[in-house]
């Protein structure tokens, strides 16, 4: 058996990620827990708490972070990922010594270099060149090395040419590209960066990428907090997932983009959209629904999982041989695959629906579908052989596949497609 | 690259060359992370202020000698020959000076230190930065100003005839307990102002109570003894009679001289005291949990 080239990779990874996980921990996380009281009439001034001194009992509870342990390894690439809310920037900025947990502790090894909210600490009033010496000695270098290492933070950020503008009046994307090239020369052992890659260019995308390749290489301790599940694959030994103030799991990065995946489109009924439909005097959807094997109504599809079709209509006047069309298209409107059903009935005669009868039309759909946005046409034609159109939906469905697989096209099929050496011409 | 070369690749991630010793964070704090980092900072903090303020106007250094100038302009007209106060006061001009540039330093440190950390909100809510900083180096550049201020003083001191003797050698002595008192109340306003905005509005208004409080503008022997006692529980009245005595007339009465006797001096020790140690339990306290307040 061969084993794919992406399972080959995989499991490299895997071998890379369980050496470090043998490796020396630098940061410990134990129990840490962090409510916020948030006021439900805020009081701003002494006058007001004077006014109303027991004005403290009506503070609404915030549990942002609810008893979070997890260990991160020397040289180990970390993802948290969680949905927005869930207390991911809340974890880190504790770590980072900007919040101070309630319980819990939190220990480390070694120079943090922290790039939180797209930024460092920026004063808008100074200079970039006085900014990025003042960040260097925040994280720990002296003033003389925030010195020498100027220049290179400067040409790292391509912003030489403004090196005595007030930052107050830089761009946001400069802000940012100063900021992230400080964080990078501050040479510290641990990095916690959240969502660089949320803002900026193509290029700052791309440059981002290469320095997360060479400080992954050179066995950097880096925590980053993403919602790009693609970078979580493709950088991370291992993640975690918090979910409303826990964690929900830590490990593989694809099980970890999987599970939040699941989170973020896993079936909620009732979340389901009305379907888009064109009225129409022939015939009206009464209902179309996606399900899955436990016979559940699910607005989203994991990849792979068995999908079940249903559509429910009903006949505003007769309809004699009719057909129903359904076609899955790409968001683009192209069609990668369709079916046609008829009525399932005893004779030909029998091939007619009268007035005020319903049809469903129901069954499962092989699903081979890649991660992605799809939906679903109609068509019902009457008097097949004359091809009278009934009925028409454009997109009667809506539908997302999540998963981690990635691939071209739309859809993933088998091969057995082999590349051997057979000689030398 | 062939399959097999990239999987090496990937295995050959390097164990990282120095592990440091796990050691616990605790949290964002009035000096957190090292002394010398914080001593850093605040140098780099007081520095950049100082430059903004001088070398953003327009006349920079002109503004450094002009503006005690003006202000001394100003004083001589109103209290020399407007309202006379110090007509039986010798050197009156030049000891109305002195108080003013030492009192509005405390004024001023205490004023641009109040809103600093909410100032500093960008800073404050991404890095770890040692809390305390912040208001000192507000109140750091504040005394920048009062060295180059001093300068000018002291050039009319001696211009009126006033010779130097030893106890000018106490003028740091002044300027350090000036400085302490000031970074202390900087300390509880500024740390007390993210959660209680109405602690500027309060400010406003002390501040100018504080100056008529104090012989800024009146010697204190203009009072009976009840009096003095009472405006002596600010300390800035020890400073400034001092700083009569031994800057412009040594023949002037010290504060035990002027209270009375030296038990007088034990209300504005114990006053000053506790006002360091109110400040020091304030700002630990509102440390911590000031970047949730912002």
């Amino acid at each position: 058996m061969e084993a794919t080239e992406d399972k080959r990779e995989q499991l490299a990874g895997r071998r890379a990620a369980e050496r470090l996980l043998a490796g020396p921990t630098v940061i410990d996380v134990r129990g840490v827990s962090k409510r916020f009281l948030i006021p439900t009439n805020r009081m701003n001034s002494l006058r007001e708490r004077v006014a109303n001194p027991l004005g403290h009992r009506n503070a609404h509870v915030l549990q942002a972070l609810q008893d979070i342990s997890f260990n991160v390894h020397a040289g180990e690439f970390f993802g948290i990922v969680g949905r927005n809310g869930s207390g991911k920037s809340t974890l880190l900025k504790i770590m980072a010594s900007i919040y101070r947990a309630d319980t819990g502790r939190v220990l480390m090894a070694g120079r943090l270099a922290p790039f939180i909210e797209l930024g460092v600490g920026f004063n808008p009033e100074l200079t970039s060149k006085e900014n990025v010496v003042l960040n260097g000695v925040l994280m720990g270098l002296s003033r003389r090395e925030a010195r020498e290492r100027l220049d290179r933070v400067l040409d790292f950020a391509e912003l030489r040419e403004f090196t005595d503008m007030k930052l107050k009046n830089y761009s946001s994307g400069m802000m940012v590209r100063l900021a992230f090239s400080v964080m990078v020369a501050a040479d510290a052992d641990i990095m916690l960066i959240d969502e660089v890659l949320a803002v900026g260019d193509a290029a700052f995308g791309a440059k981002c990428i290469d320095v997360f390749t060479n400080l992954r290489k050179a066995g950097r301790t880096i925590v980053l907090v993403t919602h790009d599940m693609s970078t979580v694959q493709r950088f991370c030994h291992r993640a975690l997932l918090i979910h409303d103030s826990h964690i929900q799991f830590v490990g593989e990065p694809e099980e970890t983009a999987l599970r939040y995946y699941r989170l973020n489109f896993g079936g909620d009924p009732d979340t389901v959209r009305e379907p888009g439909i064109l009225p129409d005097v022939n015939a009206t959807v009464i209902d179309a629904w996606l399900q899955n094997a436990d016979g559940e109504r699910i607005q989203n599809v994991e990849q792979g999982e068995q999908l079940f079709f249903n559509c429910l209509i009903e006949a505003r006047r007769e309809l004699r041989q009719p057909v129903f069309s359904y076609q899955f298209l790409d968001p683009d409107g192209i069609e990668i695959f369709g079916f046609s059903k008829r009525l399932r009935v005893e004779s030909e005669e029998d091939d007619v629906l009268r007035s005020g009868q319903r049809v469903l039309i129901a069954g499962e759909v092989e699903n081979r579908l890649l991660p992605g946005k799809y939906h679903i046409g109609q068509w019902v034609i009457r008097n097949r052989t004359q091809g009278d159109l009934a009925l028409h939906s454009f997109s009667l469905l809506e539908f997302m596949v999540y998963g981690t697989e990635g691939g071209s096209g739309h859809i993933k099929l088998d091969n057995d497609v082999q590349a051997k050496i057979v000689g030398s011409g | 690259m062939s399959t097999l070369e990239r999987i090496e690749d990937r295995d050959a991630t390097p164990a990282p060359p120095h592990v440091g010793e796990l050691r616990e964070v605790s949290g964002p704090s009035a000096l957190g992370g090292g002394r010398r980092r914080a001593l850093e900072l605040l140098y780099l903090m007081a520095s950049f202020d100082f430059k903004r303020t001088y070398f953003g106007t327009t006349l920079g250094y002109v503004w450094t000698i002009a503006r005690p100038l003006l202000v001394f302009g100003v004083l001589l007209v109103v209290f020399t020959k407007g309202l006379r106060l110090g007509a039986s006061v010798a050197h009156y001009p030049q000891l109305l000076l002195f108080n003013f540039i030492l009192f509005g330093f405390f004024q001023e440190g205490v004023g641009t230190a109040l809103p600093s950390i909410v100032g500093a909100e960008a800073i404050v809510r991404k890095t770890q930065f040692p809390r305390l900083v912040i208001p000192i180096a507000s109140v750091l550049t504040a005394m920048f100003n009062l060295g180059l201020n001093l300068i000018v003083v002291f050039i009319f001191i001696v211009g009126d005839g006033i010779s130097p003797r030893w106890t000018w050698l106490l003028l740091p002595v002044l300027v350090l307990g000036t400085l302490i008192l000031t970074i202390a109340v900087a300390m509880i306003l500024s740390s007390l102002y993210p959660r209680f905005r109405d602690v500027g509005i309060i400010w406003t208004v002390m501040s100018t109570a504080l100056f008529y409080a104090t012989p800024v503008i009146y010697p204190l022997d203009r009072f009976h003894h009840t009096l003095r006692v009472v405006i002596s529980a600010n300390p800035m009245t020890v400073i400034l009679v001092c700083a009569r005595k031994w800057i412009i007339s040594p023949s002037a009465l010290g504060p035990a001289g002027e209270l009375g006797g030296h038990v007088y001096l034990l209300i504005p020790a114990v006053v000053y005291v506790a006002i360091c140690l109110l400040a020091v339990w304030i700002f630990r306290r509102e440390a911590p949990r000031i970047a949730e307040e912002l």
